[in-house]
């Protein structure tokens, strides 16, 4: 059995027929071909998987693709071109805030929601909202720097 | 003719970036081929047992399954798991594919399903009903050695895997003569070094050419390219062994595992491409452990608080089988027990145990954090005994700068230090008279608060080669190859394999710098054994220490041509040929010649130069004359809820010293890094199995990790004492961070319990286990709060 649905994927409308019980994060990553949305746990602990769902950070490990029908999805595919990179992306490239990078797009997508939601979170507020991001290699605190580099320019409208 | 900036010691930003922050990196799972089939792992229930019936009819019935495979299928064909360090007298048993009749863990692998989709290969492992006769398992490795305990390997009569002595001719003698003694029973315990990327791999037999290519998450690749050849029994010259991106590794994806060699059997039986990526689960459980180390160690010490030997006795958990390097582990350990402290004598014996849980091998560290973390819980101890402050006792024990190289007496020998500089520098930063004051007056308020120190030492930048085991066919040098193009473009190529430690950018500083030309002149290839001279890889804290100088050297030798091409362009001889970042001149003349000036006239050869042949390219590889020896001193404060047990890690002061840095940003990511994964072993991880050997910590819900809430901001510096050792004068910093912070968390958190007459504790610090220790004193001491 196969399910019709309409998805708003980085601003395209896609239309796919699915099987039920697919993932987003698999037909995200499988059928349309964004691999940068990674898979480090399946069960919704490490944050690795996470995207926006109508402007929302989701984990898209624990949701069908189905839930996604008639949803807006952004993965980090849509965050940025290579001459406009987004805030966040920049803010994670000056502040060194990757090493192996895995986590990376995840902890993007976090951040850019608390952005919208706080636009100049303290270094507390940083370290709770990325609670359900895991990163092994970091250590955390220049995700932080990256978070504040990246809150700076948005309120600075670069 | 402008010469460029100075790159090395600069911190620029890294050029892997914006690959990664843009999701279009390439890791393995990311790979899709035509006609790639999906590979699932039935893994065993029970954790010891016979296999009684494996029946995979309802699996095979399923839409899409392609085929199952169990041990009777490559029986003579293919294995068995690669193992490279068998120490003397091991006890060591071919650990097979998949289960041959017996498992001995659970989550070994029994069976493989291969399937067109991956939702059908999972479905089809779920469908395979595994019959197995369970026996009693045996999980803790002291109980192991207990006469009557149920046996891993029958034959063998024993769990005792190995028994690894270093024996100290002095040692008796000075217990016999010290002032004091003391004994501690210290538990380092098993813990997941969990990359965030699990591993993963794509086998594609091409059956045309007759050539195998496996993509795989791999610190080594040119080791799994060795083993694959092996374990499949072909020419190596079949096998091209691609690392894409890799998503961490941390030690744990150093050895080479049975699903690295079984999916390109299967893909040569089937010739399709077949991808398997493991789940948390699988990885939690069948990837290699770190640590487990029961240790009871002696001291013997003076009235002054001089350590003057030590004997130890550790009990190392090999797990059900030896992993590639796993036995090579404990040997660490036995080298550093010392620390950076001028004990005379050291007698060390370890016992390594098989018992029915997952192999261990290299995690960040790998025998060295164990090490650091006896000694310096032996030096806090010799502190309490004699009443003295712990920064007294260790300053009183340091060994002193003149003294180095300094032979240690477990036959380790420290390059180079200046122990004492690190250590004064760190207590003015952290300033602890203050910090002292500030504690005794939150204990005047009835807190609990304490002050938590450790001053280390560590081994890097692994060889040399020699003592190597013969079946690798593998030293530890490091290779880097140098293609200079027509433009003076460059191609370097390194046989280690970054994976996060940002060497393509650390690599093109020093090779930007050699030559006087743009960073973005410079292309860092590594992890592809056809393209890559043969190399070794990275761990052991050795990208930069030996594959950096592979590179200095290579660049070097380019140089030394490129003078002479130079000298025959400027007429005049090679001697009289000055050369400054690429900028090529001659003493008396104002003519110049750039870096690409003489990579085109290589190129063109429009003057033919006699003894020479045209091209600019050079390989290098470097055998280290010894290991490096970086240290550090950690300092820390915290305080414990007294209620609740909760502890909080209020400063965290690390002062370093690597010799020198290429780029300052990387090294603080890497130290940052570190010390958050030694924190994360102190305050919260822990790998757990039951009593009947099933793994109690299989997801993220279990196996507590770090997480960004947890650390306050940690405070970094350094001193810089070059290594001799390296023409690079740099001492390796992957590893430094987990073996300082681990001891420095408990000596912290034992300060605070001090006052309720609490003098041990083992990792982890769950607010639990520190609420029941507060709990139990208390109802000691009466029951007063």
């Amino acid at each position: 059995m196969r399910v019709k649905i309409r998805v708003n994927v980085n601003g395209e409308a896609v239309d796919a027929d699915v099987v039920p019980r697919t993932l987003l994060v698999h037909w995200l990553r499988e059928e349309q071909g964004l691999t940068g949305t990674h898979i480090g746990c399946e069960t919704s602990l490490c944050g690795a998987c996470t995207v926006h769902l109508d402007g929302k950070a989701v984990k898209s490990c624990t949701l069908f693709a189905v839930q996604a029908d008639g949803c807006d999805v952004r993965t980090i595919e849509g965050m940025g071109e290579a001459n406009a990179l987004h805030p966040v992306q920049m803010g994670f490239w000056e502040e060194h805030g990757l090493q192996c990078g895995y986590c990376t797009p995840g902890m993007i997508m976090a951040t850019s929601a608390l952005l919208a939601e706080n636009a100049n979170p303290s270094e507390a507020q940083i370290r709770h909202a990325l609670e359900g991001n895991i990163c092994r290699c970091t250590g955390y605190q220049q995700i932080v720097n990256a978070v504040q580099h990246a809150a700076r320019s948005m309120r600075e409208g670069k | 003719m402008a010469v460029k900036p100075v790159m090395v010691g600069q911190r620029i930003k890294r050029r892997e970036d914006p690959r990664l922050i843009r999701g279009l990196a390439t890791y393995t799972d990311d790979l899709k081929l035509h006609g790639m089939l999906h590979a699932s792992f039935v893994r065993s229930d029970y954790a010891a047992g016979r296999i009684l019936k494996i029946d995979a009819t309802r699996a095979k019935a399923l839409s899409g399954v392609v085929a199952v495979f169990t041990f009777d299928d490559l029986r003579g064909q293919v294995g068995p798991t690669p193992c490279w360090v068998v120490l003397p007298g091991m006890k060591h048993a071919p650990h097979p594919l998949l289960a041959d009749g017996e498992v001995r863990y659970a989550g070994q692998p029994v069976a493989v399903v291969v399937a067109r989709d991956k939702y059908v290969a999972r479905d089809a492992a779920l469908a395979v009903e595994v019959e197995i006769d369970s026996r009693e398992a045996i999980v803790d490795p002291e109980a192991a050695l207990q006469p009557g305990a149920p046996l891993v390997y029958e034959q063998f009569g024993t769990n005792l895997a190995a028994k690894i002595s270093n024996p100290h001719a002095d040692t008796e003698r000075l217990f016999a003569e010290a002032a004091g003694t003391l004994s501690l029973r210290l538990v380092n315990q098993r813990v997941a070094p969990v990359p965030m990327e699990g591993r993963a791999v794509v086998a594609h037999w091409d059956e045309g050419p007759q050539k195998l290519t496996v993509w795989t998450s791999t610190q080594t690749p040119h080791a799994c390219k060795q083993n694959v050849a092996v374990c499949l029994g072909i020419s190596e010259l079949k096998v091209r062994v691609i690392a894409p991106e890799v998503g961490g590794g941390f030690g744990q994806k150093v050895p080479s595992y049975g699903e690295e060699c079984l999916l390109p059997w299967i893909s040569r039986k089937l010739r399709k491409p077949v991808k398997w990526a493991e789940t948390r689960t699988e990885n939690l459980a069948a990837s290699a452990h770190g640590r487990g180390h029961i240790t009871q160690v002696e001291a013997a010490y003076d009235k002054d608080g001089k350590v003057l030997a030590l004997r130890g006795h550790t009990i190392a958990e090999f797990g059900a089988f030896a992993s590639m390097l796993g036995a090579l582990i404990p040997t660490f350990t036995h080298l550093l027990a010392a620390g950076p402290y001028t004990i005379q004598a050291v007698s060390w014996e370890t016992q390594a145990v098989y018992t029915h849980t997952m192999a261990t091998d290299a995690y960040r560290g790998a025998g060295r954090p164990e090490a650091a973390y006896n000694v310096e819980r032996v030096m806090d101890a010799v502190a309490a005994k004699l009443g003295l402050d712990r920064v007294e006792v260790r300053r009183r024990n340091l060994i002193q700068p003149g003294s180095f190289p300094y032979h240690a007496p477990t036959g380790a020998i420290y390059d180079s230090g200046n122990y004492q500089a690190c250590l004064e520098k760190a207590l003015a930063r952290f300033d602890y008279a203050a910090a002292i004051a500030a504690r005794d007056r939150a204990r005047a308020d009835g807190k609990l608060a304490g002050i938590g120190v450790a001053t280390f030492t560590e081994i890097c930048g692994l060889g040399p080669s020699t003592g190597t085991a013969a079946p690798a066919r593998a030293g530890f040098w490091e290779s880097a190859e140098l293609r200079v193009k027509p433009t003076g473009a460059v191609t370097v190529m390194t046989g280690a394999s970054p994976h996060g430690q940002g060497q393509e950018t650390a690599f093109a500083q020093m090779v930007g710098d050699a030559f006087g030309i743009d960073i973005d002149s410079v292309n860092v290839v590594h992890g592809d054994t056809d393209i890559v001279t043969h190399g070794v890889g990275t761990f052991g804290s050795r990208g930069l220490v030996v594959g950096g100088t592979a590179v200095h050297m290579a660049a070097q030798k380019i140089l030394a041509k490129a003078k002479r091409i130079a000298a025959h362009l400027l007429d005049t001889t090679e001697e009289r040929v000055s050369v400054e970042q690429g900028v090529f001149g001659v003493a008396g003349s104002a003519r110049r010649l750039s870096f690409a000036d003489v990579a085109s006239a290589a190129h063109t050869w429009g003057i033919a130069i006699p003894g020479e042949e045209p091209g600019l390219e050079a390989v290098a590889r470097f055998e280290p004359t010894g290991t490096t020896f970086p240290f550090g001193v950690h300092f820390c404060t915290v305080s414990i809820d007294k209620e609740t047990g909760q502890l909080t890690i209020e400063r965290f002061l690390s002062v370093d010293d690597v010799g020198n840095i290429i780029n300052p940003m990387l090294a603080d990511g890497q130290r940052l890094g570190g010390i958050i994964q030694g924190l994360g072993q102190a305050l919260c991880e822990e790998v757990r199995y039951d009593e009947s050997g099933q793994l109690m910590t299989a997801t993220f819900m279990d196996y507590a990790m770090p997480r960004a809430a947890m650390f306050p901001r940690i405070e970094l510096d350094t001193t810089c004492t070059p290594s001799p050792l390296n023409p690079l004068g740099a001492k390796g910093i992957g590893e430094l961070g987990t073996i300082g912070s681990t001891p420095c968390l408990v000596s912290a958190v034992l300060d605070a319990l001090a006052p309720l007459g609490i003098t041990h504790v083992d990792m982890p610090l769950k607010p639990e286990k520190l609420w029941r220790l507060i709990r139990e004193a208390q109802q000691k001491s009466g029951g007063a709060r």
